[in-house]
């Protein structure tokens, strides 16, 4: 059988290796963006000169061969699902590809809101390697650089600039940072992180248009508040949509991304979609249609392999969880935690007297259920918060046991007991830690069923 | 892609350019050498001068150099332009580099007559700290000690939110210092041979071999205590502690090489090589040097036992052939000479005999591993491309699993990079045997995503 992957991201590269592990189906790789497999959530360190691109490609180049997947770099122009058809266009040539069963892992394309001057040039997002090569570009002699839209990429974008010490202003519609998903202590630490990096943060404000200098390149921004501000470069990072353009007026049912059921399979028979650009036509409770996030592009991917080979396998996303870095401070979610959280929801939170850690337990007020974890500058352990949250552990027992979590590293200060000490203020009640870290601890925790 | 190196230069570059502090530090560490370079080409002008010219300069100039590179950054992971400089990216300055301390350790080893200028200007100091004259092994000792104490500092200052780091490289700086320093200067200054209580069998190939231990017992009690020491390190307190902390306790805490790959050496971490084929000749190599340093030590107790009258010129050859091509060529020339080009820990990872024991008893029985945090890697690279030993750690955090391997010092480099906090440097009893299972990998299986167990 022969299998085409459109899209060699995680995703797509994930459903390949997988596919491998389980068949012998011929299985190929279409990319127009790169000759291989690389870490897009790595851009930026090429950027910032902590890795090469090379670095970032997670496996060697006779891997590809080894393993029998081809690796194809060509862009689909179209599809003909009636006769199970690619039309490419590689190099300048139109060429066809037929295929028995079709995974499209097209991933995302960078949000742009209709502003005057979006397509000018010196404009642009940070997804894909030709984003880096066009930000690479115009960061000669850059004496300002702007950016629209304060979510995970934007301040990627702002760390990157300032690696190379190019002043940046970056506006955020919203009243603190990443507000809309960070609850407020922990948006005002990275508000306070921010601005501790002398990036210029403006709160609460839009772009409105962006300046042309004439002969088609942007020269600056101009605010919701009528101020205009220089720069020669604009970062537009006000989040992603799903990469399907091409597949608009196709027989393709689409609606924000390409509409799967939870075995992955779109509306026509032998084609599925996977990672950014898929949209769940029954999301699970409390998750998203779409969810454009390397983990779960990760996981539909080894989804998508099973029922491709026959073991059919619904695609299950379990506890939620994602972590970023907003420059120095590392950021950990495990479960449900909301920035608006609902009235049951009830949460301990404690923050470092310097204000760059903190960690937040939330647990449901009526049955005392543990409900989510967010961690700033301190790690926890995954599996451990898993088989809490799975279990709906009671968050007397969770706290109890809390040592059990930390992943810092040895000789790092712990601050479980800090956060028991603030729930027995709350409740009056005089709960200690009883499990400290420990590997053989954990690993007996981990193994009781 | 084409991200090019522009900043080579001092004077000017685009964006990452040196800061003043820095370039008045770069001076004084310019003048320094400048005044180790007068006396190496023989000019003595002033013994105690040229010396305190150079010591002075070096010092003030490198302690300057951490403080502009460091101070006023908030704390956190360094490695902006790592692969833009030329001095960590095999550019011409690594080359230069590479070239000049590769020229010296010649000179060290084969010819330090072409040396005697900067031998001599260091006659004050060994005097004064071992009552005679230098030679080329106090000069070496010296500028040993010296580059890991002050690249330490630097270190300690990079990581300074790192408590892991801080102790680790202390561990080093002080073992360097006192064990390798100033007590075999003391053991000199009492008229008793030097002794490093920080190498031993079989790193130390000299130890344990019939005449060593007979130039030991010819000095009555403290040679006995050597002698002790010397058997208890290799046979009883390494299996011991390598089981319960893994290698890292002698590596990246004790050893005078991995405490100037570690100081020194720090620079040039990424350049090691990652790839499959490299492991394959490390794995060849470095059990073929124990091999070879094991046979070494037989092959001289045997000639001793029958006194010389079986493989007497043979295993004189032998001898002569190891110390020249594993002890000096290896460890020292290419060791250390090579950092700029291949990479701080090539010696420890291709030919040291002592990381060969410890790794096999760290493979194989030891409660270390480095744990994954469950899925959240995302496979970005960082984690390999610090490694100094080459390993490809990420394709074992992108599937979640415990990585043992015989190489990892246990340096936590890894662990400090990973901007996702996914990996943790741990000892654990419960599961020595389990370590190496795909245990803790979340993944999806036909029923629903769980832990593979």
């Amino acid at each position: 059988m022969r299998i085409a992957i459109i899209g060699n991201g995680i995703s797509g590269i994930t459903a390949a290796r997988w596919i491998r592990k389980l068949s012998d189906h011929d299985i190929t790789v279409i990319s127009s963006e790169s000759d291989y497999f690389y870490s897009r959530t790595a851009l930026m360190y090429i950027y910032m000169g902590h890795m090469r691109q090379k670095e970032t490609q997670p496996y060697e180049i006779h891997f590809w061969k080894k393993n029998r997947i081809n690796l194809l770099k060509a862009h689909v122009s179209r599809i003909d699902f009636n006769t199970k058809k690619l039309i490419l266009s590689q190099s300048g040539s139109v060429k066809e590809f037929n295929y028995d069963k079709l995974i499209i892992a097209t991933g995302s394309a960078t949000n742009k809101f209709g502003w005057p001057g979006q397509d000018l040039k010196g404009v642009g997002g940070l997804y894909s390697l030709q984003d880096l090569q066009t930000m690479e570009n115009y960061s000669k002699n850059l004496k300002r650089a702007v950016i629209v839209g304060g979510g995970l990429i934007g301040i990627e974008m702002a760390e990157m600039f300032h690696s190379r010490n190019i002043p940046v202003t970056f506006l955020v519609r919203e009243k603190s940072y990443w507000n809309n998903v960070l609850p407020a202590e922990e948006s005002k630490i990275i508000n306070r992180c921010i601005k501790d990096n002398h990036i210029d943060l403006r709160l609460e404000t839009e772009l409105k248009e962006i300046v042309d200098d004439g002969h088609g390149t942007a020269n600056g921004v101009i605010t919701n508040k009528g101020e205009k501000i220089e720069c020669g470069f604009v970062g537009l990072t006000a989040g992603v949509h799903p990469n399907i353009k091409f597949l608009k007026n196709t027989a393709l049912e689409i609606g924000r991304g390409i509409k799967v059921n939870e075995y992955l399979e779109t509306n026509i028979k032998d084609v599925y979609a996977i990672g950014d650009c898929a949209e769940q036509i029954n999301p699970l409770v409390g998750r998203r249609g779409v969810e454009a996030i390397w983990y779960t592009g990760k996981m539909m991917g080894e989804t998508v392999a099973y029922n491709i080979c026959n073991k059919r396998v619904k695609y299950n996303p379990g506890i939620w969880f994602n972590s970023a870095k907003f420059f120095d401070i590392e950021y950990q979610v495990y479960g449900n935690v909301q920035a608006h959280p609902p009235e049951n929801h009830t949460s301990i939170y404690w923050e470092h007297p310097k204000g760059d850690k903190s960690i937040r337990i939330i647990f449901d007020q009526k049955n005392e259920e543990i409900l989510g974890f967010n961690l700033m500058g301190v790690r926890y352990r995954h599996e451990v918060c898993e088989k809490w949250l799975k279990e709906k552990t009671n968050i007397e027992i969770v706290l109890q046991d809390l040592g059990l979590a930390n992943f810092d590293p040895e000789f790092y200060k712990k601050y479980e007991s800090e956060i028991i000490k603030i729930y027995n203020q709350k409740t009056g009640k005089n709960l200690t830690l009883k499990k400290k870290s420990g590997l053989n601890r954990v690993v007996a925790f981990l193994k009781y069923k | 892609m084409n991200i090019s190196d522009s900043s080579l230069s001092i004077a000017h570059s685009e964006n990452n350019s040196l800061n003043t502090l820095q370039k008045i530090a770069l001076a004084f560490v310019g003048l320094g050498t400048l005044g180790l370079l007068i006396t190496w080409a023989g000019v003595n002008i002033s013994s105690l001068g040229m010396f305190l010219v150079s010591f002075i300069g070096i010092t003030v100039g490198s302690l300057l150099f951490t403080y502009a590179s460091y101070s006023g950054k908030i704390p956190g992971i360094k490695n902006n332009g790592v692969f833009f400089k030329g001095i960590s990216a095999q550019g011409v300055v690594a080359w230069i580099l590479a070239i000049v301390v590769t020229g010296f350790y010649v000179c060290l080893y084969w010819f330090p007559h072409l040396i005697e200028g900067l031998i001599r200007i260091h006659d004050p100091l060994s005097v004064a700290l071992r009552g005679k004259v230098a030679d080329q092994w106090f000069v070496y000792g010296t500028f040993y000690t010296v580059a890991v104490i002050l690249m330490g500092i630097k270190f300690i200052y990079k990581y300074r939110h790192n408590t892991y780091q801080i102790l680790r490289t202390i561990s080093v700086m002080s073992f360097q210092l006192i064990f390798a320093y100033l007590i075999p200067a003391f053991l000199a200054l009492m008229n008793k041979p030097d002794e490093y209580f920080s190498y031993f069998w079989p790193l130390d190939s000299y130890a344990l071999r019939p005449d060593w231990i007979e130039s030991k017992t010819a000095l009555g009690t403290f040679g006995y205590v050597v002698i002790a020491i010397g058997l208890l390190m290799p046979f009883v307190v390494t299996p011991i502690m390598t089981y319960l902390y893994g290698k890292r306790w002698y590596c990246s805490w004790v050893c005078g090489c991995g405490g100037l790959a570690e100081t020194a050496g720090d620079p040039f971490r990424q350049l090691s090589d990652k790839s499959i084929t490299a492991w394959k000749i490390e794995r060849w190599m470095i059990h073929i040097i124990l091999v070879l340093v094991v046979l070494l030590t037989a092959l001289l107790w045997f000639n001793h036992i029958f006194e010389n009258q079986i493989l007497g010129s043979f295993t004189l050859g032998y001898k002569k052939a190891y110390a020249f091509g594993i002890a000096s060529m290896f460890s020292g020339v290419i060791g250390v000479g090579f950092y700029p080009i291949m990479g701080s820990r090539v010696w420890c990872r291709f030919g040291c005999p002592m990381a060969a024991i410890l790794g096999l008893q760290q493979k194989f029985f030891s409660r270390f591993r480095i744990t994954a945090n469950g899925s959240q890697c995302i496979s970005c690279g960082n984690c390999s491309t610090y490694c100094e030993m080459g390993i490809d750690v990420r394709s074992y955090a992108e599937k979640g699993q415990d990585i043992v391997r015989a190489s990892c010092v246990g340096c936590g480099i890894c662990a400090a990079v990973c901007p996702r906090g996914v990996l943790k440097l741990e000892n654990g009893s419960s599961d020595v045997m389990e370590r190496t299972e795909e245990l803790r990998a979340i993944h999806i299986s036909e029923d629903e995503i769980k832990l593979m167990s």
